[in-house]
C-alpha cells in the first residue's frame, strides 16, 4: 500500500481528497487502480501524470517500483523549451 | 532497458574538458546545411495566405482564380487537411492552427496555401484567392480576455478545474491551485507583508533561423521531410497523423538549427509543405519569412501576476500566494500551471499557494520558450521577495538564504526535493566580488533566484565501431547548444579513447529509434545516459571479441583505458588490445562491432540559479545598460564547461531582451505593429556586457556522472534580477516587463507626481 498525494485538479476530480491509500507496486500499476477507482482520472491519465517517487519525478517509466513508505505524488506531465 | 542511471563516483578523462565543436568549422565557414539550405530536383516554392483579421468567420474560401494562374501547381485549404484527429483534442488545435477550419483566431492565422514554379508567381497566386470573412470582435489583453463580457474565442470553452461547473462559455480554459499549508494562518503571522501585481508582456523566443522545410510526397505514398526542428520523430508523429500516413513512410531529417528555445517542438508549416506537396506531385519548399514568424509561430505567454507575501520580523517567510493570468493563444494550455507550480519552488514555504488561470486571446497559439512560464512568474515573486526583504531590513541575499529550500524541504509544487543546489547558489553570489563591486550615480545592483524541473524521456542512441577504431555515434536528440561535442567526450569517456576518435551525427527518423524532442533541457541528459549505455554495451562485444582473439574465457577480459586486458597471471604475456586493434579484426571475429541503447531518461534533477545584473539608468530617457552580469548556476556536472556555459550566457542574453525592450505590440485592430526585428529588438552584442558564468555542480543522483539539464534554467532569474537592478538604480518599484525607456520615464514620473501631491 502506497499513499499518493494529487495535485489541485486531479484532487478536485477525486472528490476534493488530495490523498489516496492504493496498493501498487508500480507506476504502471498505480495509473491502472487508479483508473479503476476513479474512471474521471483517464484523461489525465491520457494527457500525462508524472510520479514523484522521494521527489525524483518519474514521466515514462512506468515499470518503476513505488517503495513501501515512500512520497509519491501525481503532478502533470510539463512542456520545456 | 536494464541500465543502471545511478551516480557512481568516478573521475573524468575527457567530461570536463573543452574541446572543439565538430560543427564549429562548418557553421563558422557558411557549409553548415539549415532548413532553408536544402533543395530537391523540381521543387516548387510554397507561400501561405494568412488572415489579416484578429478574429473572423470564415465563410468561404475561392481559389479558382490562383488555381487557374499559369505556374501555380497546388492551392490547399482546410479542406485538404481533413480532420483526421480521431477526437485528440490537442491534436485538432495543431490542425486548426496550421490551416483554419471555420474562423482565423489571429492575425496571421493560416487560411490557405500555395505551390507555384517560383516565388513570384507563388505571391501573385496568394493575391488571386478570395476569402470571404465576417469580421468578430477580438481581444488579445490578457486581463482584459480575462474578464467576463469580453469577445469569445471559442463558444465550447468551459473553464475547468472550478468548485462549481460553469453554465456559461469563458475565455478562461483552466483553473489550477498548488500549495499547502494555510496561508491565511500565514499572513497572519506575517509582522511585514508585501503585496503587488504585475504584468509582462508577450515576446518572441527571436531565433535567428525562420521556419524552413523542404516536403517530398511520392505518388506511393512515402515521403520525406526536410527541416529546421527541435524533435524530427514528433514531427514525424504530429505530420503523420495530421496527414493520414503511416509513420514509418515519412522520413524526417532534422537540418542544423539556428535557434530554437521550444519555439521548433511545434509543427507550423510541416503538415502545409507536405500537403501541398501531395497534392501538386513534386517536391515544396516552404521557408516562412519574418514576418510571419513572429505572426504566426509560437511565442510565450503575456501575464498577469498577484503576488502577496509575508515575513516575521527575523527575515522568516510565513506565507505566499501568488495568481497568474497567462494567454494561451486562442487555444488552451497549461501555461499558468507551469508558472504556478515554479512561482515559490526557490523557497521553504509552511504555508503556500498559487492559482493559474489559463487565458484565451487573439493571438498567436502559445508555445514553450525556455523555460516556459518560470521566468514571468520568477519575475514577480522575486521582485516582491527583493521588496519584502528590504521592508523587513535584511539583506536581499541574505533573505533569501535565509528561506531558500534545501534537501528535505516540500517543494511549493508538491513533492520533497533531494539534494538540490538553490542554497550553493546564493552562497557563491554573497561571496562573488560582483556583489561588492562600487557602483556609481543612476546605477543600481538587482539579483533573483531561478528554478526549472528540467525532464529526460524517450531516448535512442546508436554507437558503431568502425575497423579503423574510429567511432560513429548517432543520436536522436537535436543538437541544439553543442551536444554532439558533449556526447562525443561521453562516449570517449566510456570506451577510454580520444574524443578525436569520436564523430556525432544526428539521425534521420528512419534511421534509429524513437526519441523525444530536444527539450525540457534534456537533450546532453538523456542522450548520454544512453550513450553511456550504448557505450558500454559495445564494451561487452569488445571484450568478447578480445577474448576470442586470445582464446580465453570472456570472462578473463576486462577493459580498461580503452584497452582489453586479460586479467591473471597465466595470461602475464599477453599484451592489452587496443580497441583499434579488435576494430581491425571485427571481419573475421563476428563482425561489426556496435553498441545499441534504448531507454526512458526518467530523474532528471531539478536546477536553480542566481543571478546578479548591474545596470545603469538615465533619468532623462529611461534607458538603461546592463553593465556588468553573473550567472550562477547548478550543472549536476559540466560534461564540456564551454558550452554550460554558452548556455548560462545565452539565457541571460535573452532574459535581458526580455526584460528592457521585448515585446509583441498589437494595435487596436488586433494586428501585430512590429513584426520585425527592427521595431521588435533583441539585444545585439554591442547591447550586452560579457557575461560571467560560475558553474557550480551538485551531482544528480539519477545520472551516472550526476548530469543536470543547464538549457533553461539561465531565463529564469533575469527579468527580476534587472527588474529589481533598475528599481534599485531609479528607487521605483518596476512592475511591468519589458521596462522600455517609455515605461521606466512613465514609472518615474508616476512616482514624482505621487511625491508632489
Amino acid at each position: 500500500m502506497v499513499a499518493v498525494t494529487l495535485w489541485g485538479s486531479l484532487a478536485a476530480v477525486a472528490g476534493g481528497k488530495d490523498k489516496l491509500d492504493i496498493e501498487a507496486k508500480d507506476i504502471r500499476e498505480l495509473f491502472r487502480k487508479l483508473a479503476e477507482q476513479y474512471p474521471a482520472f483517464e484523461p489525465f491519465i491520457d494527457r500525462g501524470i508524472a510520479v514523484a517517487i522521494d521527489g525524483t519525478i518519474y514521466r515514462d517509466t512506468w515499470s518503476k517500483e513505488l517503495p513501501e513508505g515512500a512520497e509519491i505524488f501525481l503532478l502533470p506531465r510539463l512542456a520545456g523549451g | 532497458m536494464n541500465f543502471d542511471p545511478r551516480l557512481t563516483n568516478r573521475s573524468f578523462t575527457s567530461v570536463g574538458t573543452r574541446p572543439v565543436r565538430p560543427d564549429g568549422i562548418d557553421k563558422v565557414t557558411g557549409r553548415a546545411r539549415y532548413g532553408a539550405d536544402f533543395n530537391m530536383a523540381g521543387q516548387l516554392v510554397g507561400r501561405v495566405l494568412r488572415s489579416p483579421h484578429a478574429h473572423a468567420v470564415i465563410r468561404g474560401i475561392n481559389t479558382s482564380k490562383a488555381e487557374a494562374l499559369p505556374g501555380v501547381k497546388a492551392v490547399i485549404t482546410a479542406a485538404d487537411l481533413p480532420d483526421l484527429t480521431n477526437g485528440d483534442s490537442a491534436m485538432y488545435d495543431i490542425l486548426d492552427n496550421c490551416m483554419a477550419r471555420k474562423k482565423a483566431l489571429y492575425d496571421g492565422h493560416a487560411v490557405a496555401a500555395v505551390a507555384a514554379i517560383d516565388a513570384r508567381t507563388a505571391r501573385q497566386a496568394l493575391k488571386l484567392i478570395e476569402v470571404d470573412y465576417e469580421v468578430l470582435p477580438h481581444v488579445t489583453d490578457v486581463d482584459e480576455a480575462f474578464q467576463h463580457g469580453a469577445p469569445l474565442i471559442n463558444d465550447a470553452v468551459f473553464t475547468e478545474g472550478l468548485e462549481e461547473k460553469p453554465v456559461k462559455p469563458s475565455n478562461v480554459t483552466k483553473r489550477t491551485q498548488y500549495g499547502h499549508g494555510d496561508v491565511h494562518k500565514g499572513f497572519a503571522e506575517a509582522d511585514t507583508i508585501v503585496e503587488r501585481s504585475f504584468k509582462t508582456e508577450q515576446t518572441h523566443q527571436g531565433y535567428i533561423e525562420p521556419h524552413a522545410c523542404v516536403a517530398s510526397v511520392s505518388a506511393d505514398g512515402m515521403a520525406e521531410l526536410w527541416v529546421c526542428t527541435q524533435g524530427p520523430f514528433v514531427y514525424r508523429q504530429h505530420c503523420a497523423q495530421l496527414l493520414g500516413m503511416e509513420a514509418s513512410k515519412l522520413r524526417v531529417t532534422s537540418s542544423e538549427i539556428g535557434g530554437g528555445f521550444g519555439g521548433k517542438t511545434h509543427v507550423w508549416a510541416e503538415p502545409v509543405a507536405l500537403a501541398l506537396s501531395r497534392k501538386a506531385g513534386r517536391p515544396v519548399k516552404l521557408v516562412m519569412t519574418r514576418d510571419e514568424v513572429f505572426r504566426a509561430s509560437g511565442p510565450t505567454s503575456a501575464t498577469s501576476i498577484d503576488v502577496k507575501i509575508g515575513a516575521r520580523k527575523d527575515g522568516t517567510i510565513t506565507a505566499a500566494e501568488a495568481t497568474l493570468r497567462y494567454s494561451c493563444g486562442p487555444y488552451p494550455g497549461m501555461w499558468a500551471e507551469i508558472g504556478a507550480m515554479t512561482s515559490f519552488a526557490c523557497y521553504r514555504l509552511e504555508n503556500v499557494k498559487t492559482v493559474g488561470f489559463e487565458v484565451l486571446v487573439n493571438r498567436p497559439k502559445t508555445a514553450a520558450y525556455r523555460a516556459p512560464s518560470a521566468p514571468m512568474a520568477a519575475f514577480a515573486v522575486e521582485s516582491a521577495i527583493d521588496e519584502l526583504a528590504k521592508k523587513v531590513g535584511i539583506d536581499p541575499v541574505e533573505f533569501r538564504i535565509k528561506n531558500a529550500a534545501q534537501e528535505g524541504t516540500r517543494a511549493s509544487y508538491g513533492p520533497v526535493y533531494g539534494p538540490i543546489g538553490i542554497g550553493p547558489t546564493l552562497e557563491a553570489v554573497k561571496n562573488h566580488p560582483h556583489m561588492k563591486a562600487p557602483l556609481a550615480k543612476n546605477q543600481g545592483r538587482g539579483m533573483a533566484c531561478g528554478f526549472w524541473f528540467n525532464f529526460g524521456g524517450q531516448t535512442c542512441v546508436d554507437l558503431n565501431i568502425g575497423m579503423d577504431g574510429s567511432v560513429s555515434l548517432a543520436v536522436g536528440t537535436v543538437d541544439v547548444g553543442g551536444s554532439r561535442a558533449s556526447l562525443s567526450l561521453v562516449a570517449a569517456e566510456e570506451l577510454g579513447i580520444d574524443y578525436s576518435q569520436v564523430k556525432a551525427i544526428v539521425a534521420d527518423t528512419s534511421s534509429l529509434g524513437y526519441n523525444d524532442m530536444t527539450d525540457g533541457s534534456r537533450g546532453t541528459f538523456s542522450s548520454s545516459m544512453a550513450t553511456i549505455s550504448a557505450a558500454r554495451n559495445a564494451i561487452k562485444i569488445l571484450r568478447e571479441r578480445a577474448a576470442q582473439m586470445w582464446d580465453i574465457p570472456v570472462d578473463d577480459v576486462t577493459w580498461e583505458k580503452g584497452h582489453a586486458i586479460a586479467k591473471g597471471e597465466k595470461y602475464g604475456n599477453l599484451s592489452p588490445l587496443s580497441l583499434k586493434e579488435i576494430a581491425a579484426q571485427s571481419g573475421t571475429t563476428g563482425g561489426p562491432i556496435a553498441g545499441h541503447s534504448e531507454l526512458v531518461a526518467d530523474g532528471a534533477g531539478v536546477s536553480f540559479a542566481t543571478h546578479i545584473c548591474d545596470i545603469e539608468v538615465d533619468p532623462e530617457t529611461g534607458s538603461t545598460r546592463v553593465l556588468r552580469y553573473t550567472v550562477v548556476q547548478d550543472a549536476g556536472k559540466a560534461v564540456h564547461p564551454t558550452y554550460v556555459e554558452g548556455q548560462y550566457q545565452g539565457g541571460a542574453a535573452q532574459g535581458i531582451g526580455w526584460a528592457l525592450n521585448e515585446e509583441y505590440i498589437y494595435g487596436k485592430d488586433g494586428r501585430l505593429q512590429n513584426a520585425g526585428f527592427l521595431d521588435y529588438r533583441i539585444p545585439v552584442c554591442s547591447d550586452l556586457p560579457m557575461i560571467d558564468t560560475q558553474i557550480l555542480e551538485i551531482p544528480n543522483p539519477n545520472h551516472p556522472y550526476g548530469v543536470r539539464g543547464v538549457g533553461e534554467t539561465s531565463i529564469v532569474p533575469p527579468l527580476a534580477a534587472i527588474a529589481n537592478a533598475v528599481s534599485n538604480a531609479v528607487g521605483v518599484r518596476m512592475t511591468h516587463i519589458p521596462m522600455s525607456p517609455p515605461r521606466i520615464l512613465a514609472a518615474l514620473e508616476a512616482s514624482a507626481s505621487a511625491h508632489d501631491a
